[in-house]
């Protein structure tokens, strides 16, 4: 699959989901579980991208390094509720600010 | 359906707008990385600012050029970037009926549904106010995402290697910022820590994005599962949900009164 292929079939599917929401008739998925399942997906997707890339190598490998720093700060800055673009600037310092020293 | 709704006062409309206004912001900052990423991962500047247009969802933008750096398959980076679009369908089942749209107005509304103007939008109490909260939202978003898009795409290649500036560090710390305000109830910690654990448990086993659509599962199985514990999470133990959440539902069903925990 070429990056352009990639980038479409992405784009045109994603499109397609979002329009299924406005098509689809309400009483098809309208539910209980439905609405637990569209609760829990988000919290579960989004846990596992901040595991993912903070925690893993290049190769999938688990490693500990400035992006771990990062988000620690960040997770802190939260807790002290801290605007978003506040928690992403210092996330992006901390990390950088290891590296020219020299770690991770 | 009402046919009329009440119009919304200036002080109301005023509030509404500068919340869609500091949302656009907020998330257009996070346009930045993306584009400053996307052309660090290999995508040219145009297919950068097509995944920005079209796709329009940060979380899959972010899943295509993250599968795509990391060296996974095309089929990986669809795959995921749909899986973690799924939910703009599901929030458009919410979305659809506050707005009432058909034709064109349909499709735009279809575009902008993502999870900052469903957010501001079903967030209001009034009708009037909903409407104006979504539309705003998602049209600053989209706007400064797109703006943003660019300048990040053309200050990232001339800036070199994000590492240096920790831009790495930032798209786990804003997806935690997005994941943040759903930690509320002890179900969704549970869901979150088990997601995470799987997904680190799979990755160095598995190509890349691979790990994420595993997680989504964990998902998917605590949506199928009955919320009959729901009111005894809540409760004054809350601090054990974290371990129990995900097991308990395997256990036989048994009715425990709120007042009474389930046994360690």
């Amino acid at each position: 699959m070429t990056l352009w292929t990639t980038v479409l079939l992405a784009s045109g599917l994603a499109f397609a989901l979002k329009l299924l929401g406005y098509v689809v008739p309400h009483r098809v998925l309208d539910g209980p579980v439905v609405s637990r399942v569209a609760a829990m997906l988000p919290v579960a997707l989004l846990s596992a991208l901040v595991a993912v890339q903070t925690f893993t190598g290049s190769g999938g490998g688990l490693t500990l390094d400035a992006r771990a720093a990062g988000v620690a700060v960040a997770v802190t800055a939260l807790l002290l509720r801290a605007p978003f673009l506040v928690v992403v600037i210092l996330a992006a310092a901390t990390a950088a600010t290891l590296r020219a020293l020299g770690w991770g | 359906m009402p046919v009329q709704e009440p119009a919304l006062g200036a002080q109301r409309r005023r509030e509404v707008l500068r919340q869609c206004l500091s949302v656009g912001v907020a998330s257009g900052a996070y346009a930045i990385s993306f584009g400053a990423l996307s052309v660090a991962a290999g995508l040219s500047l145009w297919q950068t600012i097509v995944l920005s247009a079209l796709l329009f969802s940060g979380a899959s933008q972010f899943g295509v050029v993250g599968i795509v750096a990391a060296g996974g398959s095309g089929a990986a980076a669809v795959a995921t970037s749909t899986l973690l679009g799924l939910r703009n369908g599901l929030y458009g089942l919410q979305t659809s009926r506050l707005l009432g749209v058909s034709g064109l107005r349909r499709v735009a509304a279809a575009q902008l549904t993502i999870d900052e103007s469903t957010a501001v939008g079903i967030a209001q109490p009034e009708r009037a106010a909903q409407r104006l909260g979504f539309w705003g939202t998602g049209l600053a978003v989209f706007v400064l995402w797109n703006a943003l898009t660019i300048l990040g795409a053309l200050v990232g290649n001339a800036l070199g290697d994000p590492k240096m500036y920790g831009l790495d560090a930032a798209a786990p710390a804003a997806f935690c910022a997005l994941l943040w305000p759903r930690l509320k109830s002890g179900d969704t910690r549970a869901v979150a820590a088990v997601s995470a654990v799987i997904a680190l448990v799979v990755a160095p086993h598995s190509p890349a994005g691979i790990p994420v659509l595993v997680a989504a599962l964990a998902a998917v199985v605590a949506g199928l599962l009955p919320s009959r514990r729901a009111s005894a999470i809540d409760g004054p133990r809350r601090g054990k949900v974290k371990k129990m959440g995900v097991r308990t539902p395997t256990t036989p069903r048994t009715e425990n009164p709120p007042d009474e925990g389930p046994p360690a």
